[in-house]
């Protein structure tokens, strides 16, 4: 297995007013192209530091990511971030939020230019394949939740990048919308064959979408616990897996993990103990 | 006082659903004008109880007879503006008909400006006191808000000015405008210089406080976007910063306007600009049994304008702003 994407040594540590605060620790994956991983884990765990990492927006303390043989030193089209709340500009049209990121990767300063026409086809073939073609001059404020998220989705996707991080992408859709949303990602991924790395609070999206489930220790010092292989046959049909066996057991699996291996015992009453240490790790998180 | 609660029913009212119903037009109608009229029958009642030593307080009717007959000065004044040209232009062909080398010369009318001249002058004045503002103002406010060093640097002084009032700064725009301005052909007069800078130096504030705030207050989600797409400085400015922070800059435009419009006048009566402020204050100087109703009337125009002044900036602000929620009055 050639790896793409290679996290090596990663540790995080975050300067609080009560000293240092340790989030991950030593954290080790490779992942091989076109591969779907989603890293999954209470909250709390550093998951999003993770992602954060590998999308260049943080850096990590000690060890780093290399991408295609290269150190991850800044953010870059070529990582592109699904945000948890959509992130859209809430003043241009989803078909201009798409073409914003187009125009960063494709206009005429770029070093792939293409012309004015090429551009628009690619923006419009993006919001066709994440089904938002019919409302792509609507604004952010127009259309519901999950419209938005499909439109935050097409522009990641329109960056042609080598690999697409999703932070929680679907944590804040009803569940019919989710459903619907994660069979129209498998059917995105199996066309494009994207490398994907997911995080997510959801087992069983966990279990369906990946290829792989890394799953991450409690915090303070996260690290990755276990890593499950999914090896589900592909198209995966969520009614037909519902009742499959392996399916079962792999689910039974991660839910294991998380609430026998990994329990996390929180009092009902959040009391933030830790004060502004705790509050670090859930904004990284 | 009264008055000034009508308009703001008046403005709640409107901004109501479209879909009303008639009893909420109707009331809608009647609410205001009951307040109207009842502000005017207090105000005709107190009126007579208070006798100056320029005669009883104007009521209602003595400011209703001074419209019209400010009306019918400034008819009176064009009238005679139009016949001294005519006079001019005849003298001239005349003498053109006598003697061909002759170049006719034509001198301009130097009658006084009438009310509604000075209604203009004013408007000119605090549009260009608040223009030259906005044009100072917001570049630095941007400047403020993307740098936080810039920030805590500038704001000690920001908070000292700000309070400031017009009437401090005047005598200092005087003096430095007469030693500055020095020119044997000027364009602009130079009381209308005191009292713009004068306009420009408060109304400068509220600007700069919020286009800053704005621009500082870019959603970190939308920053993350732009950092992602390695969005160019000049880029991120321009497609995020700038977009997230129009409705504050408005906000703080329209605040603006309004500080600048209190100003002026009190600007105008010092430096002896000829726009509404020195048309009161000359009614004061002169004294006559007219005088009061006169600037009464004066009064009631100067808060009818800065009404007129704050729907329109309202209204530019909607026709700017994506974030509707924020543009209600």
């Amino acid at each position: 297995m050639k790896a793409q994407l290679e996290i090596t040594g990663m540790s995080m540590t975050f300067p609080t007013p009560k000293g240092p605060f340790v989030a991950l620790e030593d954290v080790n994956l490779k992942v091989a192209r076109g591969e779907f991983v989603s890293l999954i884990g209470h909250s709390g765990c550093g998951k999003s530091t993770v992602l954060n990492v590998v999308a260049g927006l943080y850096r990590a303390t000690r060890g780093g990511v290399v991408v295609k043989g290269r150190e991850v030193s800044e953010p870059g089209p070529d990582r592109a971030v699904v945000f948890q709340n959509h992130s859209l500009l809430p003043w241009l049209t989803a078909y201009e939020n798409v073409e914003l990121a187009v125009k960063q990767v494709f206009g005429p300063r770029s070093p792939a230019p293409r012309s004015k026409k090429e551009i628009r086809e690619w923006v419009e073939h993006n919001l066709r394949l994440v089904h938002m073609d019919h409302a792509m001059h609507k604004r952010p404020d127009e259309i519901s939740g999950g419209m938005k998220q499909r439109v935050g989705i097409a522009r990641a996707l329109a960056m042609q990048p080598d690999i697409l991080l999703m932070d929680e992408p679907f944590g804040a859709l009803d569940a019919l919308t989710r459903a619907h949303m994660q069979d129209a990602l498998m059917e995105i991924q199996a066309e494009l064959n994207n490398t994907v790395i997911m995080i997510t609070h959801d087992v069983d999206e966990a279990v369906l979408l990946s290829d792989r489930i890394v799953m991450m220790t409690n915090g303070p010092a996260a690290t990755i616990g276990e890593i499950l292989k999914v090896d589900l046959p592909r198209p995966r049909n969520r009614l037909a897996l519902a009742e499959d066996p392996d399916y079962n057991h792999l689910r039974s699996e991660v839910l294991r993990f998380l609430y026998e291996k990994q329990r996390k015992v929180e009092p009902l009453k959040p009391a933030r103990s830790q004060g502004s240490a705790s509050k670090n790790t859930e904004s990284a998180a | 006082m009264s008055r000034v609660i009508t308009l703001f029913r008046n403005t709640l009212a409107l901004e109501g659903q479209p879909g009303a119903g008639l009893n909420q037009w109707i009331s809608r109608i009647t609410l205001p004008l009951a307040g109207i009229a009842v502000f005017l029958m207090l105000w005709s009642f107190a009126a007579r109880q208070i006798d100056t030593s320029l005669g009883a307080f104007p009521g209602p009717q003595a400011v209703a007879t001074q419209f019209v007959n400010l009306y019918n000065e400034h008819v009176a004044e064009r009238e005679k503006e139009a016949a001294f040209y005519e006079r001019q232009e005849k003298r001239n062909a005349a003498r053109v008909a006598e003697d061909p080398d002759y170049v006719p010369k034509i001198r301009p009318y130097t009658g006084k400006e009438t009310f509604l001249d000075q209604i203009g002058t004013s408007l000119v004045t605090v549009m260009s006191g608040f223009l030259l503002g906005a044009l100072l103002a917001i570049p630095l406010g941007i400047a403020i808000g993307l740098s936080p060093t810039l920030s805590q640097a500038v704001n000690p002084v920001i908070q000292v000015f700000k309070p400031v009032s017009p009437l401090a700064w005047l005598p200092l725009v005087t003096m430095v405008v007469s030693a500055l301005y020095v020119s044997d052909d000027p364009l602009v007069s130079k009381s209308f210089l005191n009292s713009m800078i004068t306009v420009t130096l408060c109304c400068l504030w509220p600007m700069v406080v919020n286009t800053s705030v704005g621009v500082a207050s870019v959603d970190k989600d939308l920053v993350n976007v732009s950092r992602v797409l390695k969005l160019s400085t000049l880029r991120h400015v321009q497609k995020i910063v700038l977009p997230s922070a129009i409705p504050m800059i408005f906000t703080g435009m329209r605040l603006s306007l309004g500080v600048a419009w209190m100003v002026l006048i009190a600007a105008e009566m010092l430096a002896q600009n000829p726009g509404l402020g020195k048309f009161v204050w000359d009614e004061f100087q002169n004294g006559s049994s007219q005088s009061l109703s006169r600037i009464m009337a004066a009064v009631l125009v100067i808060g009818f304008i800065g009404f007129l002044l704050d729907r329109s900036m309202l209204w530019l602000q909607r026709r700017a702003s994506w974030d509707k929620s924020v543009a209600t009055s």
